[in-house]
């Protein structure tokens, strides 16, 4: 699925429920579903800032596409940042890097969330984009020093 | 309903309270609000709205300098505030109410000129461990500046100030003591009445921040025979953005002033000024005239309800929730005080307080978490924060069983 098929597969999800509640319940049982994180990567480097909750984000490149494993210690950050990487996750830097954002708004997560949690949720979607971009300018500079 | 207490306060009639205030009519998410965060701000009955908006239709004028009618009239209003407030506090005189941005504005005043006028290198300033940052910061500011140090009375684990420790720490080097009456994050109430004995046998001025205590319970400055006292109109039913010191006059007297400008002088040429007469003296530039007539309203809203029966309402109430509170499985109460007054801090098992607040608020259910402006408070219980519901006059039985379900059922999809 592209990124922007699993926006539209997670839109749809979350059409279904009617309230708020059914949301978060949604949402905790992402969280539980969350690629963990090595123990080793849970290291200040790997702290979001701007998050009120700790999260740690780790990105490894597999055959030229990136894999996040995160945790966080609260579990609704958690399954937030589960719908995150669920989007993201098997694509490759350049993929990420371009790819636009639309499903927290579609969601309403925005105006939904608490306003520190949807900061937190846009710092982590800066991050994952950051990483992206770093690789991609990575693997650029790598092709060109094989030209050269 | 559960056990709800036989006694009652005949004297609240709370049906005709919480219509006097309309943001309880509101909704939210299509559930009828149940506000539980009194303790940053309370909500506002429809009296002092309409106080605001009488002052800016028929009043609104600047004081203390106009010739003109409405002038005196403004000037008349917002003086007779201070004279409520004096009433209110039983301060001898209302040159000894100096009105404020709030709390923190009040404690910043206190410090800036106490430590101008007072303090010399080497000197200590006394706070207590749980302090809210207003009655930490700006003190720790004033030490860094003149060279003096700042001690802290150490607490326990059920969040009591250990009175022992304070007695040790009482030197001749400490000169000012500022500690909370009423504690924002535990709801401890302080043994201000011996810190205040133990601090004048030694001659010690000492300044109570009372910004969880004046809507709690009645306050009189002279039984308590306190040196300053702080707190802030939008916690006691008025607007934001006003505030109240109280200092004795012989303390206001002695301090310089605090900021410079118009209102807070006597005669001005470039080579000296001449400062004004309290209460002017530390109230520089135009004040919150409007602030200042509504939160009278505020205040005489109170005391026509009474503040003792306010007191005695909301102690059946804080009884009946750490009761009710206590019986859901895995939760933990954190400050556990024998003295408690309008606020109860809790974890339950290892949610985050961020999680579960957030799914309280979805059922309509306004409480507070994080470190309420204590972060030194959550450091010594080793916590990222806490869950935190406080009370008001408005608040009910009702909305302690609807909190106490919507613990249990967040609980559960937290689990």
């Amino acid at each position: 699925m592209t990124i922007k098929e699993k926006q539209d597969e997670l839109i749809s999800d979350f059409s279904f429920m009617e309230n708020w509640m059914d949301k978060y319940e949604h949402i905790i049982q992402l969280g539980k579903e969350l690629p963990l994180i090595d123990e080793k990567y849970k290291t200040p480097d790997h702290l979001i800032k701007g998050c009120q909750s700790q999260v740690w984000l780790h990105t490894d490149m597999q055959d030229g596409k990136l894999i996040f494993t995160a945790d966080s210690d609260a579990v609704i950050t958690k399954g937030l940042v589960s719908l995150m990487i669920t989007v993201f996750s098997g694509h490759t830097p350049k993929e990420i890097a371009e790819s636009e954002i639309y499903f927290i708004d579609a969601i309403g997560l925005s105006s939904h969330l608490s306003p520190t949690r949807s900061n937190g949720l846009l710092s982590m979607l800066k991050q994952v984009k950051l990483y992206a971009v770093a690789y991609e300018a990575k693997s650029q500079s790598q092709k060109n020093g094989k030209e050269l | 309903m559960q056990n709800v207490p036989d006694i009652t306060v005949p004297a609240i009639d709370i049906e005709k309270i919480r219509k006097d205030f309309p943001l309880l009519q509101e909704k939210v998410y299509g559930l009828p609000l149940v506000y539980l965060d009194n303790a940053a701000t309370t909500q506002k009955p429809q009296i002092v709205l309409d106080t605001l908006m009488h002052y800016y239709i028929h009043l609104n004028s600047n004081v203390h300098r106009g010739v003109h009618h409405l002038s005196q009239e403004a000037t008349a209003a917002y003086e007779n505030s201070r004279k409520t407030v004096a009433t209110f506090l039983n301060a001898r005189k209302s040159e000894e109410i100096i009105f404020t941005k709030g709390t923190t504005d009040s404690i910043n005043l206190v410090a800036y000129s106490f430590g101008r006028g007072e303090i010399k290198p080497g000197d200590v300033v006394l706070v207590s461990a749980m302090e809210h940052h207003s009655n930490i910061v700006p003190w720790q500011m004033m030490c860094e500046d003149r060279g003096a140090e700042l001690k802290v009375i150490p607490m326990d684990e059920n969040g009591e100030l250990i009175m022992s420790a304070f007695s040790e720490l009482l030197t001749d080097k400490v000169k000012i003591i500022a500690v909370t009456y009423v504690s924002n994050s535990l709801g401890t109430v302080n043994p201000v009445r011996d810190i205040i004995a133990q601090a004048h046998a030694r001659n010690i001025p000492v300044l109570l921040d009372a910004a969880q205590a004046v809507q709690h319970m009645a306050v009189d400055v002279q039984e308590l025979d306190v040196d300053f006292l702080v707190f802030s109109g939008h916690k006691i039913y008025g607007p934001t953005g006003t505030g109240v010191l109280y200092g004795k006059e012989e303390w206001l007297d002695r301090l310089p002033p605090y900021q410079g400008g118009g209102d807070m002088i006597k005669t001005v040429t470039f080579a000296k000024t001449i400062y004004n007469v309290l209460p002017y003296k530390f109230e520089a530039g135009t004040p919150d005239i409007s602030g200042a007539i509504a939160l009278e309203a505020a205040i005489k809203y109170v005391q026509q309800i009474g503040v003792e029966n306010i007191q005695a309402w909301e102690e059946q109430l804080v009884e009946y929730a750490v009761q009710q509170l206590q019986q859901i499985e895995g939760l933990r109460f954190i400050g556990k005080p024998t003295h408690r007054s309008g606020a109860i801090s809790f974890l339950v098992d290892e949610i985050h307080p961020y999680d579960l607040g957030e799914l309280l608020d979805k059922q309509g259910i306004a409480i507070r978490t994080g470190h309420h402006c204590a972060e030194p408070v959550m450091g010594f219980f080793c916590i990222p924060g806490t869950v935190r519901a406080s009370f008001a006059v408005y608040t009910t039985f009702e909305d302690i069983d609807r909190l106490v379900a919507g613990i249990k059922k967040a609980a559960a999809m937290l689990r």
